[in-house]
């Protein structure tokens, strides 16, 4: 969790295991961001433009990948997400509360993990 | 030691408010208690859609929530209004809630005659009881008898990353001084269950609050479609929330960090002090009522879309850390901790500015909600109408 959060960064990845960063500002699409990832700033490319409080990959996401975010998985990717790309509803997925799924074996299957 | 001004009540319990609520024990009953407020100033109406064509655990919700509200210590009197034929028993609903020792008075609208002859008799019961509250003397009363609800709602990427961590400072301080704090919202801890449940007290609280979640999730199920769109909501996800785990995630660091003495059914009475877990809907109001009707003094709310949620009983401190909503709708913010996202700002002074909030709206500073007359009110449903 973000016991403190430094000035100088666009956006803030929340804890080591993460996939993604969280942006406190618009990044356009083509600039050139400081990360903000354990205390320590880094620069990340951004290849699409992404809003204010919305998700950026920090690395390449394999389909299929449980993305994580807070050190803990949000979901799991639908497609290959690239570094810099927006991270939102249109390629991650939840796992949880699936009513469409439930009965199948993917509904199993999240029931399975959470105990994790 | 550490105290604010408030009035003990005859059972032993503080109220930091001293309202005479006006309770329709059916919808029925509804424009007669309006009426009666809007005549006797200074009162509080709590109409609602529920009260009768209700059996088994829904009725009894119902009655749970009503005599909750009653019973709860921010009010010093209630004027219970019946229709006459409800299944929610108005003598019954008085008997529960006169066991607090308030003020209380109960009619029917049948009995006395049709709407006029019982917004008079309303009204007159209302005025002598809201007199004789204003007698009353407040007491110095310290921070280990305040029980404070934690709730997030509108809530954006700026919930999580700051107005949430910062309400977990606060909710730590008033742990520290003995209080009582409750966090709520079955769904949204959906996906971070086996966080909050590595802090419980004991295996058995652990195991109850993996029932209550698998229970939720179970309704869902039920429902037969995707709880995303529903929760996380619209605004959640324009916001940049992407799933309930990412959402959950983000919502359970406002009970700050103190281990979880128990878990309490949706309106059960919470005991004093240290941090419990309520089962309720994510639903904005009903997870306020059913917090107020489970006894607590104020509910801390985080937002970062912003809504103008209050409560009826209960003043209900709002907490952005979206500075461009602020902005927006400082009508309806109490506490700004956006400057933690720039940097200006530390986590353990956000914290603070939250908890001398507390301490101030718990002596009597208005809340935004209060001014403005929001006192929303609202009962979870389990069953169908009949």
């Amino acid at each position: 969790m973000a016991e403190h959060i430094h000035s100088g960064a666009e956006a803030l990845v929340m804890d080591g295991k993460d996939h993604v960063a969280t942006a406190i500002q618009d990044l356009q699409a083509g600039s050139t961001i400081s990360i903000m990832k354990q205390g320590l700033l880094s620069e990340l490319f951004v290849v699409e433009t992404i809003p204010f409080g919305h998700k950026i990959a920090i690395e390449a996401i394999e389909e299929g990948t449980s993305v994580r975010k807070y050190g803990e998985v949000i979901g799991r990717a639908t497609v290959l997400i690239p570094q810099g790309t927006h991270v939102h509803v249109h390629n991650v997925e939840g796992i949880r509360g699936r009513g469409d799924r439930a009965g199948s074996d993917q509904s199993a299957e999240a029931k399975g993990a959470k105990q994790v | 030691m550490n105290t604010f001004q408030g009035y003990r009540r005859p059972n032993g319990e503080v109220g930091i408010r001293n309202h005479l609520l006006l309770i329709p024990t059916v919808i029925c009953a509804n424009q007669v208690v309006n009426r009666i407020s809007q005549l006797v100033g200074d009162t509080v109406a709590i109409p609602h859609q529920h009260g009768c064509s209700q059996i088994g655990a829904d009725k009894d919700r119902t009655f749970d929530v009503l005599a909750g509200t009653g019973k709860n210590p921010n009010v010093g009197g209630v004027i219970i209004i019946s229709l006459g034929c409800e299944v929610i028993d108005p003598t019954a609903l008085a008997e529960a809630i006169r066991v607090t020792g308030k003020k209380i008075e109960v009619f029917d609208i049948q009995s006395i005659g049709g709407s006029v002859k019982a917004i008079q008799h309303g009204a007159e019961l209302a005025r002598k009881m809201r007199a004789e509250l204003d007698q009353e003397q407040k007491v110095a009363i310290p921070f280990n008898e305040l029980k404070v609800g934690v709730k997030c709602g509108g809530s954006d990427a700026t919930s999580g990353l700051a107005s949430n961590p910062a309400l977990g400072v606060a909710a730590d301080s008033l742990i520290a001084e003995g209080g009582g704090i409750v966090i709520s919202e079955t769904t949204e801890i959906i996906g971070a269950e086996h966080v909050l449940a590595e802090r419980c007290r004991t295996p058995e609280v652990s195991d109850k609050l993996y029932y209550i979640v698998d229970r939720f999730e179970k309704e869902v199920e039920r429902m037969g479609a995707d709880m995303r769109g529903g929760n996380p909501s619209p605004g959640n996800i324009a916001g940049g929330l992407t799933t309930i785990e990412e959402k959950s995630l983000g919502c359970i660091s406002k009970c700050g960090t103190a281990p979880i003495e128990g878990i309490v059914e949706y309106a059960e009475f919470i005991p004093a002090n240290g941090l419990y877990f309520m089962d309720s809907p994510g639903n904005d109001i009903e997870c306020v009522s059913g917090m107020a009707a489970g006894g607590v003094h104020i509910v801390c709310f985080t937002t970062g879309r912003g809504t103008p949620t209050g409560a009826a009983v209960v003043p209900v401190i709002k907490i952005t850390g979206n500075k461009k909503m602020y902005e927006r709708m400082t009508d309806n913010m109490d506490v700004d901790v956006s400057e933690l996202l720039d940097g200006t700002l530390s986590m353990e002074a956000a914290g603070e500015r939250i908890w001398q909030e507390i301490q101030e709206v718990s002596n009597g500073k208005q809340t935004k909600a209060e001014i403005l007359g929001h006192n929303e009110f609202s009962i979870n449903r389990i069953g169908p109408s009949l």
